[in-house]
């Protein structure tokens, strides 16, 4: 067996940088996410990195546009009113097309709000949370191990595409320890693109800008945006389906939340219930087709590493299982995500906790229940 | 098998670190293993309280409604946590702060006179170790020498010199469990 390590989630955030290849850290203290600059303060310099904690969010998510333009990975994390003050900024780089890596360890709001996990920033990340038509590409863990996982993916999709990658997490997941296996082998930022602004000595300067005083020339731009965005939506889904293929009922939700839902599902599974578990790993692309196969009864069990085919068990004459997202969010934001999948072709309910409550396995098994009861009646 | 675990004291009990040392020593024995815990206001003079699984399947849920064992150092979290311990489970109370056993007749219910058998040893601090040993000893649920180890891992360097201490104060622990299930 590989040598596992005892880590807490803040922490493997900022390991899972450093050996994903970035040596950029700019940012701002705000609990719960506190973890992740203390790291990045003691191991950047170790690797020849630069840590700077800079004066507020509004200052740091600005560093990270400097240092991107210059072609460097980079990233920053905070919690919900950081990451709101940082949406300016986060508008900017998505115009000017550049790569960085954003981290929100989401915690309960609105305003100041709480200090404990929430899942209410998902609008936010996954609709455009500053101004403009703009997408980020939203992951979102459910274990230590996978944020090493995403981490290694996120600093080359936001390459890829020249778009920040924003990882969504929570409370739970920043504050919990867990053990991971660290990459064989660290990763190595690539050297920094043509486009970056390396200094001029020898060609003409580069010059990296989201303004297009044209009204025709910002149209035209922001249609090549929109063609990135469906190239994305297109090859970068990623889901978990698990024992969906049988279940009455399944289970939606992401990260933390998703692993409330999976002890669920077993207590549901221990009493006979049909329990699927429906994980969505890309928040934005949402994995809209795989749901509506699910919907359909002709959705496949498995994890998928890009956009779902179809096909797969048939369900006889059954239809297609009845829907429970759930979030920590006091009216669920996902869940609209999930109702535009399923398109009214079977029922999608909703239970949330919000605040910095988490849900507990039994609070979602009653929930199972009760929905059982009333399709039964 | 699944233990899910609770520990609960006031601040400086040592409660998280005792969470902590049961989550290395599951992992050292190759079992999945998760560690959450209670984080916010509560923590400054109030109660601390961490939730340890410890499993041969993937871990779900790290936060647990119906814990299976719980460690209460004190006594609102005696009172606050020992309703919830499932059925047949374990309660292992620090009855050196604690005068009232808790209330369940459904459950295992061990007194450890943590604080005191710590004084005995010479270090009040080491009472968590105490109860660590009364709970590894009662329960199974990692070995002596799996928690050894981990004391390795989670104690600074410069502290190693006290792993000795806190061995002998595992091994009272574990002592003081066996005598009762005797």
């Amino acid at each position: 067996m590989p040598e596992r390590v005892l880590m807490k989630g803040n922490e493997a955030v900022g390991e899972a940088a450093i050996q994903a290849g970035c040596r950029y850290f700019f940012g701002y203290p705000i609990t719960p996410q506190n973890e992740v600059p203390e790291y990045m303060a003691r191991r950047l310099p170790e690797v020849g990195g630069v840590y700077l904690q800079a004066e507020s969010e509004v200052a740091a998510i600005n560093m990270v546009y400097g240092a991107a333009g210059a072609g460097v990975r980079v990233m920053t994390s905070s919690s919900s009113p950081g990451i709101s003050l940082m949406q300016e900024g986060i508008s900017y780089i998505c115009g000017a097309e550049l790569p960085c890596v954003i981290v929100n360890m989401v915690r309960g709001g609105p305003g100041l709000g709480s200090i404990q996990p929430a899942q209410s920033d998902y609008f936010q990340a996954t609709k455009g949370g500053g101004h403009g038509d703009y997408r980020l590409i939203v992951l979102a863990p459910s274990s230590l191990q996978e944020i090493f996982d995403l981490m290694g993916l996120a600093f080359p999709l936001a390459e890829k595409y020249r778009n920040p990658v924003m990882i969504l997490g929570d409370g739970v997941l920043g504050q919990m320890m867990e053990p991971v296996v660290l990459p064989d082998e660290p990763a190595q930022a690539p050297p920094p693109p043509p486009w970056a602004t390396t200094g001029c000595q020898g060609r003409r300067p580069n010059v990296i800008n989201s303004l297009y005083i044209e009204a025709d020339a910002c149209e035209a731009h922001n249609r090549r945006l929109q063609a990135k965005y469906d190239e994305i939506a297109r090859k970068e889904v990623r889901y978990e389906a698990l024992n969906t293929s049988d279940a009455e009922v399944v289970l939606v939700a992401y990260g933390s939340v998703a692993r409330v839902c999976h002890s669920a599902m077993e207590l549901a599974r221990a009493e006979g219930i049909k329990v699927g578990l429906f994980r969505p790993i890309t928040l934005w692309p949402f994995p809209s087709q795989a749901l509506a196969q699910i919907a359909a009864g002709t959705g496949e069990t498995g994890v998928a590493g890009a956009s779902g085919t179809a096909g797969a068990p048939g369900r006889g004459d059954s239809p297609g299982p009845a829907f429970l997202t759930v979030e920590m969010s006091a009216g669920g934001q996902m869940v609209e995500d999930v109702r535009l999948a399923v398109n009214g072709l079977r029922p999608v309910h909703f239970y949330g906790r919000s605040g910095g409550v988490v849900p507990t396995p039994h609070e979602v098994l009653e929930q199972i229940r009760a929905l059982r009861k009333a399709v039964a009646a | 098998m699944q233990a899910e675990i609770v520990i609960a004291g006031f601040g400086g009990q040592g409660v998280m670190v005792l969470g902590e040392l049961l989550a290395y020593a599951g992992m050292l024995e190759n079992r999945n293993v998760s560690w959450f815990p209670s984080y916010g206001p509560e923590m400054r003079g109030g109660t601390a309280n961490c939730t340890v699984v410890i499993s041969d399947r993937r871990i779900g849920s790290p936060v647990v409604s119906r814990p299976g064992i719980l460690v209460a150092m004190n006594l609102p979290s005696s009172l606050k946590f020992a309703p919830l311990v499932l059925e047949n489970g374990l309660i292992l109370y620090n009855s050196s702060l604690i005068e009232q056993p808790p209330d369940r007749q459904d459950v295992r219910v061990i007194s450890v006179p943590a604080n005191k058998i710590a004084d005995d040893l010479g270090e009040s601090r080491i009472a968590n170790m105490v109860v660590l040993g009364a709970l590894i000893g009662a329960s199974g649920v990692v070995s002596l020498d799996a928690v050894t180890e981990s004391l390795k891992k989670v104690l600074p360097a410069r502290r190693h010199n006290l792993i000795p201490l806190n061995r002998k104060a595992l091994e009272a622990g574990m002592a003081l469990a066996s005598a009762v299930s005797a």
